[in-house]
């Protein structure tokens, strides 16, 4: 039993210029356990998909369930089983690491003491526990990023849904970063879904790669297979195979349809 | 869970705002100012009631700093939203209805506050009034608060520019103020003026609050003041409910 699926799951804005499709169809297999990128151009509607399956975006088409929740029906329960961490973290700028991470705890119903302890236990394995009386306007990028991913997964969620988690870190707090989603997975059995316009993160990550463009799914494989079956072989680069898919970079500088 | 979950999102942004020390005192100062520079004009004027000139005008005052204080509440989810706190706020499973009460209580509870300093000061300028009418006008401010503070909201989470939730509330709440008879009562106006007063909701909370502090409780006014400031909030806080659930477009 796949612990995500989609058919069809389709957004469509309406503008003052007229409908946008943001996402037109994406049909969408995942089975627990598994690191999914999902690798795009701008606008390709990567961000609008994980919109809607974190429930902050109620899709126009299609049906999803997430973590055996259906999406339409029971968003609530999807919730209790994913965390978000947008593009933009979450964190209020005034606060201290502590109180967010605690707030957050409350905010999934963990007792005041529960929250305490989730918080503690989440510095420790985030490498945030100097920083828990710091206000979050006080820390670096990773660290940041750090807490975003942390405030996600105070609720031991089933999968997580990241949206372009190192976009703006160096190359270091990159590489961290990959290492605690191997982790989650590795020790938690975390379902994690990524979204991301740099391949070479989508080939060290990974498990699988999907690749949407236009609002669908143009390609999906484990990195080695999109590269055999796009590029001509296993040695070539993804960028090779993605340019192959969508005919252009991944992060050309087309305006993004819908945040 | 209600409770709970708005107990939480309150404590949140009570200990926001308790951070923000100038944030507290800023808004009652257009009120103040009114008191200090407009209130003495009026003390020999004929304002048409037995009422003494700051019975008229305190009540005025006191809407007014809800009228413009709790319009602007706004400002805050705009930012909030940059900043990736009501979307990562959202994916939890708090309530939605708590998202919008732990908000506007807060907003309740602030404006509230200015209000009893305001009073305080219009006491030592002149101002004599009947308790339970004083505490009358504070529900009323705390009500009014809810309503625009609601509302405030869920236009911020549709416009998501400052640039374009300024002026909406900009012009909505000026013709709201001239119109509500804050500053004088309506009646002293041309009938025409006074009828289209009737138009807007303020009219009927300011005409309660000036019956409360000269002591006249069970009133016409004082009915529909209740019925349009009750009515007025359960409209609010279902909209900006229906906002919080379903925002994201």
């Amino acid at each position: 039993m796949p612990i995500i699926s989609t058919s069809g799951l389709s957004r469509t804005f309406m503008t003052k210029a007229g409908p946008v499709e943001a996402v037109r169809s994406i049909d969408l297999t995942v089975r627990a356990g598994e690191i999914i990128g999902l690798l795009g151009p701008n606008g390709a509607g990567k961000t609008t998909t994980l919109r809607m399956l974190t429930t902050l975006l109620a899709p126009t088409g299609g049906a999803a369930t997430v973590a055996g929740r259906d999406l339409a029906r029971d968003p609530a329960g999807v919730r209790e089983k994913c965390g978000y961490v947008a593009q933009s973290g979450g964190v209020d700028p005034h606060v201290t690491v502590r109180e967010e991470l605690v707030t957050q705890g409350r905010l999934y119903r963990l007792s005041k003491a529960d929250a305490r302890a989730r918080t503690a236990e989440l510095a420790g394995s985030l490498g945030l526990e100097g920083l828990l009386d710091r206000k979050t306007s006080a820390l670096s990028g990773g660290q940041r990023r750090r807490l975003d991913i942390a405030m996600g997964l105070t609720h031991r969620p089933e999968v997580l849904f990241l949206d372009e988690p190192t976009t703006g870190l160096d190359p270091g707090s990159r590489t961290d970063l990959w290492e605690l989603v191997r982790r989650l997975r590795d020790d938690f059995g975390t379902t994690v879904v990524l979204t991301t316009h740099y391949l070479d993160e989508a080939d060290a990550l990974a498990d699988r790669v999907v690749v949407v463009d236009g609002g669908r799914v143009a390609a999906e494989g484990t990195p080695t297979a999109l590269k055999t079956t796009y590029a001509g072989s296993p040695e070539a680069t993804l960028q090779d195979a993605f340019l192959a898919v969508t005919g252009r970079a991944p992060a050309s500088e087309a305006a993004p349809v819908a945040a | 869970m209600l409770l709970h979950d708005t107990s939480l999102i309150f404590g949140r942004y009570v200990r926001q705002t308790l951070r923000s020390r100038f944030q507290i005192l800023f808004g009652i100062l257009m009120p103040l100012l009114y008191l200090l520079f407009f209130g003495p004009l009026l003390t020999d004027l004929p304002l048409g009631s037995e009422a003494g000139s700051w019975q008229v005008l305190v009540p005025g005052l006191l809407l007014q700093l809800a009228l413009f204080g709790a319009s602007f509440a706004g400002f805050a989810v705009i930012i909030e939203q940059s900043t990736g706190v009501v979307d990562r706020m959202r994916v939890t499973p708090v309530s939605r209805l708590a998202l919008l009460l732990g908000r506007v209580l807060r907003d309740a509870l602030l404006f509230m506050f200015q209000a009893v300093l305001l009073v305080g000061a219009a006491l030592v300028m002149g101002l004599r009034a009947p308790l339970p009418g004083v505490l009358i006008g504070f529900g009323f401010v705390g009500l009014l608060t809810v309503s625009l503070a609601s509302l405030s909201y869920a236009l911020a989470m549709r416009v998501r520019t400052p640039q374009e939730f300024g002026p909406v509330i900009n012009s909505l709440t000026m013709p709201a103020m001239l119109l509500s008879g804050l500053m004088l009562p309506m009646t002293l106006g041309p009938r025409w003026l006074d009828v289209l007063s009737h138009f807007t909701p303020f009219r009927y909370l300011v005409d309660a609050v000036r019956d409360a502090y000269t002591g006249s409780y069970a009133t016409t006014h004082m009915l529909y003041g209740v019925l349009v400031a009750v009515g007025f909030a359960l409209v609010a806080v279902t909209v900006g409910t229906r906002v919080f659930r379903s925002a994201g477009t």
